[in-house]
């Protein structure tokens, strides 16, 4: 049963179903979505927990010859090619997770063009599970392209008042991010002949170092529009303030993971070389988003904003552990990933839930929520110190990692970036007390009604992994053992003839190099 | 060293956790229960603002019926009961609960005390695989050493001691079980920061006890303003942490591996490499700014007054007994680290003596009672870094837990006062309680005495042998024991200020609204066990002049050794006994001549206060505002940063970043509409067109890196 196809393309026959349904059948669309996603969820952790965390290799691999493409030496083959590996392993689990929560939080907010959503809810599954399984580029293109037009629906009509400039703004920046891709991975198939990421991955060091460094920018761009990396991170802010509850916790929890994840594997992965070189630049533009993120979430009013700031800051973590290129930053990030799905995912749903009661996101509009609505402030809490890094929860095991891994590269960039630690209890502390402490001073807050079965019941995963990957995040990491290990290999093994090439002794060979350009 | 299997030693922690997680359930049951019966229906799937509103009106009836806390004790002439309206259901067990698991951790504390006899320096249990970091496993183990079995008893025995007094100071309170979860969360978090063997573990514990800080300092936290202070408190403390994390990450440079012992055990084998040398001192100043957060040093020492918007059982336990001391402790935990390096063993003892001046002079002016407690736990503590400066690492330990026993004292004796007076904490509102609270009066005598260094009590031998090793340094330390003897001077008259104008003299307040009345048994009995440990904890270490053996310092030798003999190295300081007895009796004059300035100034009531406040109203306001540092922070350091982050978000994002875009975009719309006039409006048309765009591109582009 452990069938990565199977898996893949799973929702989108629910998504099929669902559009075979009458308009009018909202339980039922909602049902078979639900279902969907749960047996999608079975599914995908089944093939996560199936899985030897100590080899590099991908496993449960499935791949069928597709159709092929004219390249500098004779046709390239492109296969449909789906594979798990210790890179992967970890998203495909967070996003089969997400999927029913997700389902469950419409329940609050979706009331209009209820199949639409599903259908598109659906898709988005199917594309994101795809984005993360390819091992073929071309296919891994076609996936990420699809993934991308759900939330462009998703954002433009169930979106709220100012929705039309946010879903232009965030479609023109992917779109601009997935050109410079394409054009990227058009060369790559056209040079090497080929479409297969491992083998990719083996090959691309035979071509001149001026061309890799053009495709490293190439893909370091998209991705770091897709994460945002700051400066590129303005569509985020807007696109989350105007999504509806499940958007955003998509948007957060696994979207913008595409990005981290295509850094490390087609930036990282593929341009070990190029990604030392680039490295003091990435890991100064994570800590410059570490600390401008959480700047710019101390200073709004709206909760729902401030969180998108929160997450600029959090994924700048992210970055600057990936590009720390040892192993405590590489683990660190890749759990780190999952940490910020977990707690800006809910983050995003108590936001959500409490809009939904009082239809406003301003903070100023709250305060003593937590003597109204206890079970609510008891999440709420949770969530946040699970967000600002709280030892004991799954934020400071990823955040420690990265730290110390970023440390170990360069202390100056690490000293700089542990600010984020002040700034983040700042803003969310300030949040929180503005949130849910002091007195009752609205009238509209005094009757709200507190958490439902349901509400409590598609938080309570998440909330019991918050306390399992701070108290046991070996459960996870080990699953990445083997690929963190290879990758950290290949770093070292281009480290080496890096310092070999920039010794003096080795100076003609560079220079032949240089010429070959 | 240990071959049995020590699986219990989880107990210790396990015990309160246990107890929290009960009081936490019997807090929602009491809620639960108190709520008025809602349609549970109104939760299912179509929960919408507006059918919220129809229940508006019960409930807020009930939040303001049960309008809690402070509110409750300042009406009800019998403590609570009276005017409270509030039916303690379910949470009336969870004193209960939280009793018998500190009374439970003490009694395993015991246990591993009279383990700790002869050869046996430590019980170590089966370890915890944290964390696996690719290059070194974190792992974590309880550990009980000399040291940490020290810090256990203090955290278990006081701990159960302010447990108990809770039990009657918070009757009455709607969150009654909550406090005792968070109280007993805290106490776990604590017996985790002495028990790890593991910095990061340590860690768990440091950030743990900071957050429990910031629940219990918000208890009330629908006054607004605790919620305040105890964000404050998160913050300032955040600021160490981030400081204790730089600390770390250079411990792991330098070591590998973030183990306690080894971190020890390794300090004397780098000592050889210079460029080490540097990162070990870099690594031990870093994790003394930690220690400053948390043990509220200069600069980091402004939040502790501000936590006093916490219950006092709090402000007993977490703000004078343990949590603020865990810098002490620390710094005691990697002494070697610090005895290589003389100069920042100076710049310790320096913070701490000029942190004791300050807040010392600060707490001759404050008419909050808990605040002049609150600046003599700042005081003290500063006292305690002055002797971790000297290398007297026993020294500190020892005033650690004199001041432990005599502190926790006063701030139950005040809490005891504020209980009786209804709330009242202005203690120029106060004056003659004596004859009202008894016991209370003269609980809080002992631990006024203590505090002061009145002769033979604990706080006496404690103190004065921190500045005896301050004094034996001679050099530059000689300043710092300067100001020790200054701060000594004022911390005897500030304590008897405190007397005065509590418990002597006139009733300054309207006896027929106010009737002071002592406290039920519950509380008065802690505080009688304290005054005894107050009054005897001196025995700990007697100085050796006085013929016995300091059996403190005896005890904590085997922790202590890798630093010592570091010391060493630099040379011993050891005083004669002519020096020592000159000092012993310094001190005592000290204490007895201004003991009697305080009392007779404050005896007759206010009137002092109101002189200095009209002939150096200058002054007066300096001290009010400990050095005006706190200002200070609010001018220089937290309206900037405010500023800041609105620049930040709507010049730089909105406007130039976000500008930018927006300008492009218009730019685009432009173009666009120019070239909307050649196409003809055809979808294939425009993909034709961007096909060909992306072809031309890709050509482009080939053509160059090809």
């Amino acid at each position: 049963m452990n069938n990565l196809t199977l898996l893949v393309f799973l929702p989108l026959v629910g998504a099929l179903l669902v559009a075979a349904t009458p308009k009018a059948a909202v339980s039922a669309q909602r049902a078979i979505t639900l279902v969907t996603m749960l047996a999608t969820m079975v599914l995908g952790l089944s093939v996560c927990l199936d899985f030897d965390g100590a080899s590099a290799a991908a496993q449960h691999v499935i791949e069928r010859p597709w159709f092929s493409l004219p390249g500098a030496s004779g046709s390239v083959p492109i296969a449909f090619k789906l594979g798990l590996d210790g890179i992967s392993v970890l998203m495909v689990a967070l996003t089969a997770l997400l999927g029913p929560i997700v389902v469950l939080s419409t329940w609050g907010h979706i009331h209009e063009r209820v199949k639409e959503f599903m259908v598109w809810l659906l898709v988005m599954q199917t594309g994101m599970l795809g984005v993360f399984l390819s091992l073929d580029l071309v296919l891994f293109y076609v996936f990420w392209e699809v993934s991308l037009v759900p939330l462009y629906f998703i954002l433009g009509i169930w979106g709220g008042d100012r929705r039309l400039y946010a879903t232009i703004k965030f479609f023109l920046y992917t779109l601009s991010g997935s050109l410079v891709m394409m054009i990227a991975v058009i060369a790559l198939l056209y040079q090497l002949g080929t479409a297969d990421i491992p083998t990719l991955i083996e090959r691309v060091s035979s071509l001149p170092h001026g061309t890799q460094v053009w495709m490293f920018g190439a893909f370091a761009l998209a991705f770091c529009i897709k994460v945002p990396v700051m400066p590129f991170h303005t569509w985020l802010p807007d696109a989350h303030t105007e999504a509806p509850t499940s958007g955003s916790v998509i948007l957060a929890g696994v979207l913008l993971k595409m990005g981290t994840y295509g850094l490390l594997r087609f930036c990282i992965q593929m341009f070990p070389g190029i990604s030392l070189e680039a490295a003091p630049w990435m890991m100064g533009l994570g800590a410059a988003g570490i600390v401008y993120g959480a700047w710019l979430a101390s200073a709004q009013n709206d909760i729902k904003r401030l969180v998108a700031c929160s997450s600029v800051s959090h994924l700048g973590y992210v970055v600057l552990g990936l590009f720390a290129l040892t192993q405590a930053g590489l683990r660190g990030s890749v759990l780190q990933m999952v940490n910020h799905g977990i707690s800006t995912g809910l983050l995003f749903l108590l936001v959500g839930m409490i809009y939904e009661r009082r239809h406003t996101r301003a903070l100023d509009q709250y305060g003593g929520i937590a003597s109204v609505m206890p079970v609510y402030a008891v999440f709420f809490v949770v969530t946040v110190l699970s967000s600002v890094g709280l030892p004991g929860l799954n934020g400071f095991v990823g955040e420690y990692l990265i730290l110390l891994g970023s440390f170990q590269a360069s202390p100056w960039i690490a000293a700089v970036s542990v600010t984020g630690v002040i700034f983040g209890a700042v803003y969310l502390l300030m949040a929180t007390r503005k949130f849910l402490w002091g007195p009752v001073t609205h009238k509209a807050n005094e009757g709200l009604a507190d958490l439902g079965a349901r509400e409590v019941g598609l938080m309570v995963p998440l909330v019991v992994l918050c306390f399992w990957i701070g108290f046991a995040p070996n459960t996870f990491l080990d699953r990445t053992d083997g690929s963190i290990d290879a990758l950290v290999k290949r770093i070292d093994a281009a480290r080496a003839v890096r310092t070999a090439a920039l010794a003096p002794v080795e100076a003609p060979l560079v220079a032949t190099e240089g010429e070959t350009r | 060293m240990n071959l049995t299997d020590q699986t219990w030693l989880w107990a210790i922690p396990a015990l309160p956790l246990a107890g929290s997680a009960l009081c936490g359930i019997l807090h929602y049951l009491t809620i639960k229960a108190r709520m008025p019966k809602r349609a549970h229906g109104a939760h299912g799937h179509d929960d919408h603002g507006h059918d919220a509103h129809g229940h508006g009106h019960a409930a807020h009836a009930d939040h303001a019926a049960s309008d809690h806390g402070a509110g409750d004790h300042a009406h009800g002439g019998d403590h609570g009961h009276g005017h409270a309206k509030v039916e303690p259901g379910l949470s009336a067990f969870a004193p209960w609960i939280a009793v018998l698991a500190m009374a439970g951790a003490f009694a395993l504390a015991i246990k591993g005390f009279l383990g700790l006899q002869g050869e046996t320096h430590a019980l170590e249990s089966p370890a915890w695989d944290w964390i696996d970091t690719g290059t070194f496993r974190i792992d974590l183990a309880i550990v009980l050493d000399r040291l940490s079995s020290v810090m256990t008893l203090v955290i278990t025995g006081v701990g159960t001691l302010i447990h108990i007094y809770a039990a009657g100071y918070m009757k009455g309170d709607k969150h009654y079980a909550k406090f005792f979860a968070y109280l007993n969360l805290f106490v776990f978090a604590m017996l985790m920061l002495v028990l790890s063997s593991n910095l990061l573990g340590l860690f768990v514990g440091w950030e743990g006890v900071g957050l429990c800080s910031y629940f219990l300092i918000g208890f009330w936290y629908e006054k607004g303003w605790p919620a305040e202070a105890g964000q404050k408190a998160f913050v300032m403390n955040r600021i160490g942490d981030a400081s204790f994390l730089i600390g770390s990450f250079l411990l792991v440079k330098l070591f590998g591996t973030l183990d306690l012992s080894d971190i020890v055990a390794g300090v004397s084998g780098l000592l050889g490499d210079p460029e080490k040398k540097y990162e070990l001192l870099l690594a031990g100043l870093f994790l003394f700014g930690g220690a400053c957060g948390k043990s509220a040093q200069l600069p980091l020492f402004t939040w502790l007054p501000d936590a006093m918007a916490g219950p006092t059982p709090v402000s007993a336990l977490i703000h004078a007994a343990t949590m603020v001391t865990a810098g002490i402790y620390l710094t005691v935990r990697l002494n070697p680290v610090y005895a290589a390096s003389p100069d920042l063993l100076f710049f310790i003892g320096a913070v701490g003596a000029v942190t004791a001046l300050i807040a010392g002079s600060t707490a001759l002016v404050q008419r909050d009672i808990k605040r002049v407690l609150a600046y003599s736990t700042v005081s003290q503590l500063g006292y305690m870094f002055l002797g971790l400066g000297t290398g007297a690492w026993a020294a500190a330990i020892f005033h650690l837990v004199t001041h432990a026993f005599f502190k926790a004292l006063l701030f139950l004796g005040a809490g005891s006062v504020i209980h009786g007076m209804h709330e009242e904490q202005d203690m120029h509102k106060m004056g003659g309680l004596k004859k009202h609270m008894p016991a209370t009066y003269f609980t809080f005598l002992a631990g006024a005495a203590a505090l002061s260094g009145l002769p033979l009590l604990s706080g006496y031998f404690s103190k004065d042998e921190i500045l005896a090793h301050t004094f034996a340094h001679g050099g530059a330390y000689r300043i710092l024991w300067g100001i020790g003897i200054a701060t000594a001077a004022m911390t005897a008259f500030y304590t008897w200020r405190m007397v005065a104008l509590t418990f002597f003299g006139k009733e300054r307040f309207d006896p027929h609204h106010v009737h002071p009345h002592e406290s039920p048994s519950v509380m008065t009995v802690p505080l009688m066990v304290l005054a005894v440990l107050s009054v005897f904890g001196g025995l700990l270490g007697l100085p050796p002049v006085l013929g016995s053996t300091h059996a403190l310092e005896h005890w904590l030798e085997p922790v202590t050794a890798a630093g010592n003999a570091l010391l060493a190295e630099h040379g011993t300081h050891a005083l004669d006994h002519g020096t020592e007895w000159m000092l012993l009796g310094l001190g005592a004059v000290i204490a007895l001549v201004f003991m009697g300035l305080g009392i007779r100034a404050y005896v007759g009531g206010t009137a002092r206060d109101e002189k200095v406040a009209s002939s150096a109203p200058g002054l007066a306001r300096f001290l009010q505002g400990a050095w005006g540092i706190d200002a200070a922070y609010t001018a220089y350091v937290v309206r900037p940063m405010q500023l800041l982050f609105f620049v930040v978000a709507i010049v730089i994002d909105q406007f130039t970043i976000d500008g930018m875009v927006n300008g492009a975009g218009a730019v685009a719309r432009t173009c666009g509409d120019r070239v909307r006039r050649m196409t003809s409006g055809n979808i294939a048309t425009y993909g034709l067109w961007m096909g060909a765009a992306a072809a031309l591109i890709a050509f482009l582009f080939l053509k160059r890196i090809g």
